[in-house]
């Protein structure tokens, strides 16, 4: 027997695609959110900040039965997909919507205190240099606040990997094409004789956390010696 | 240049009021910290809204509440050079410089980024990051990156507070020659009597929120000399030096002076108390001061204890105090022959 099935790698394949994508779909939306709430007077601006750490603090089961609710056939937004002949439940779309909810406070947490430690003299200096907002939000406040960016984008990644909870119930856990890492690990142990491939996958898991770890602290490195 | 303001602002506790025209190249903004100059500086170049009020620069509405206009600070061609110069950390000594030269329209563009590199010495920064620059840098970078914009005025938020002595004296000559051959109008803002001599003609002084008075520079200087423990110190502008011996003779107008300082410049700023001088009715044949200037007593004017002195020396004037009782003995009066006789040491070299 080797040390992975090839269900294995599928399981680690998948647990990549759906956290790259989560990460990246969720990062200009989190950059977005992060703006609205250092740089503007919005009214309500508490109940954005609550809706968004929501998920930080709710079960992740939880988050995904409203998710479910949301989605399903005769769910807000699901009945509409219908009509588009979508489906979200079940299927990998399910599983990244799931891992970006749930990692999204992390990512706004962090891009946000990365923007409100810059220095708002910068955009000042810009804007009397000729830069309307939006260019002096984009040539200063964003990369002086990407060593900020990246962190959050890192904690979402590694959150997404790990996810769980949400993932499970609004995507189910269908070999080859939701299973992903914890799904499949929670597989091997349900069933009798499965616990030397879950203890491989397991130590799969650790690895890849410890790359996404070295990674960043590599690249947070490189962007401070800039 | 023309200025035309006329704003009121309210920031918590503090009202900031003022009410002023001005037509002119060099104009300072002087007054104690916490009186308002920067909240002034602030509202001219759109970084504060007024709450009510018009501000006009060269015929242009910046802002003018009854009408509504406000422009955006990038919209009103004032460019800012900020006490800490706020050079984009994130950027290459270049590209800060080149950041509003590249957002400024090309007809508006009439500098030559390599002009002002030459100017302001800064070629061999080019390519360097803005992290390891000493605070002199700096500030020449952050003059050069506003310069490049060609703003229709130019403020200047306290750029010497911070510099040590030294540096200072050593960027002034830069800022003189930045704005005389890019002719941009300056407004300096700074609390130092000394700086506002060397880079201003005419004054804004600003106190508690309001401006309180207009008035040329000069004058300034010479109205802060009757506040108690105040002196006033001679500014005198010098040409190239000769060697004298183991000194040198400076030309100052039609006088020469000899200092112990060296210089190979052609310009020379240097300062001299005015309580470093003395009178004497009579040339005396011989002292151990180098210098013995035949003068004609102008203006008297006695403060307390103290009494000032205009004295002209040929075309150039000195500035000499003394105590009552001097003035009386050597019965001085306007008009009347006296010689002053200064020490080659008692000159400071600025610039």
């Amino acid at each position: 027997m080797s040390f992975l099935q090839p269900s294995d790698l599928d399981a680690i394949l998948l647990s990549f695609q759906v956290a790259c994508t989560a990460t990246l779909l969720a990062t200009p939306l989190g950059v977005g959110v992060a703006y609205l709430l250092v740089h503007t007077r919005i009214p309500g601006k508490a109940i954005i900040e609550g809706l968004v750490n929501l998920p930080l603090v709710l079960p992740p089961v939880v988050i995904g039965y409203l998710l479910l609710v949301l989605f399903g056939r005769r769910g807000w937004i699901g009945a509409w997909l219908v009509r588009l002949d979508i489906q979200i439940i079940f299927t990998l779309t399910g599983a990244i919507i799931a891992s970006a909810v749930v990692g999204f406070p992390l990512l706004v947490r962090s891009i946000r205190l990365g923007m409100e430690s810059v220095d708002s003299s910068y955009r000042q200096a810009a804007r009397t240099l000729g830069a309307g907002g939006w260019d002096a939000f984009f040539t200063i406040t964003l990369p002086l606040s990407g060593r900020a960016v990246f962190a959050g984008m890192t904690l979402m990644f590694a959150r997404s990997l790990g996810e769980f909870g949400a993932t499970i119930i609004l995507a189910g856990n269908i070999p080859g094409v939701t299973q992903t890492i914890p799904l499949a690990i929670y597989e091997y142990t349900s069933s009798p004789g499965g616990d030397r491939m879950a203890l491989s996958l397991c130590l799969v898991s650790i690895l890849l956390s410890f790359v996404v770890l070295l990674a960043s602290g590599a690249a947070s490195k490189s962007l401070e010696r800039k | 240049m023309q200025l035309d303001v006329s704003v009121r602002k309210q920031q918590g506790t503090f009202e900031f009021n003022a009410e002023f025209s001005l037509t002119g190249r060099r104009i300072g903004l002087f007054g104690p910290s916490g009186s308002g100059k920067s909240t002034l500086m602030h509202l001219i170049a759109g970084l504060l809204q007024p709450d009510s009020g018009c501000i006009r620069l060269d015929g242009t509405v910046l802002f003018d509440a009854a009408a509504g206009v406000n422009l955006p600070p990038e919209k009103r061609r004032v460019g800012v050079v900020f006490q800490h110069a706020h050079l984009f950390p994130h950027l290459s000594v270049r590209r800060n410089l080149l950041y509003g030269w590249r957002r400024t329209p090309e007809a508006d563009r009439h500098i030559d980024p390599e002009a002002i590199i030459e100017v302001l010495n800064l070629a061999h920064l080019l390519d360097r990051g803005v992290n390891l620059l000493s605070g002199g840098e700096r500030q020449r970078i952050a003059l050069a990156r506003t310069v490049l914009t060609c703003p229709r005025l130019i403020l200047m938020d306290e750029p010497l507070t911070g510099l040590d002595e030294e540096l200072k004296f050593q960027i002034i000559p830069y800022l003189n020659k930045v704005f005389a051959r890019f002719e941009i109008p300056l407004l300096f803002i700074s609390h130092s009597l000394l700086e506002m001599r060397l880079m201003t003609e005419q004054v804004l002084v600003v106190g508690e929120g309001r401006v309180e008075r207009e008035m040329a520079t000069e004058d300034l200087a010479q109205s802060a000399w009757a506040a108690p423990r105040q002196g006033y110190v001679n500014l005198l502008r010098l040409g190239r030096p000769q060697p004298h011996g183991d000194l040198w003779v400076y030309p100052w107008g039609d006088v020469r002076l000899v200092l112990t300082d060296e210089s190979d410049s052609d310009e020379n700023v240097v300062e001299l108390d005015s309580r470093e001088i003395l009178l004497f009715k009579r040339h005396p044949e011989a002292t151990s001061a180098r210098n013995m200037l035949p003068c004609t007593v102008g203006k008297i004017f006695t403060v307390g204890n103290r009494v000032r002195v205009e004295l002209h020396c040929g075309a150039q004037q000195l500035i000499v105090q003394i105590v009552p009782e001097s003035l009386r003995e050597l019965e001085l009066a306007e008009g009347k022959e006296v010689v002053a006789v200064i020490k080659a040491s008692a000159f400071r070299r600025l610039l």
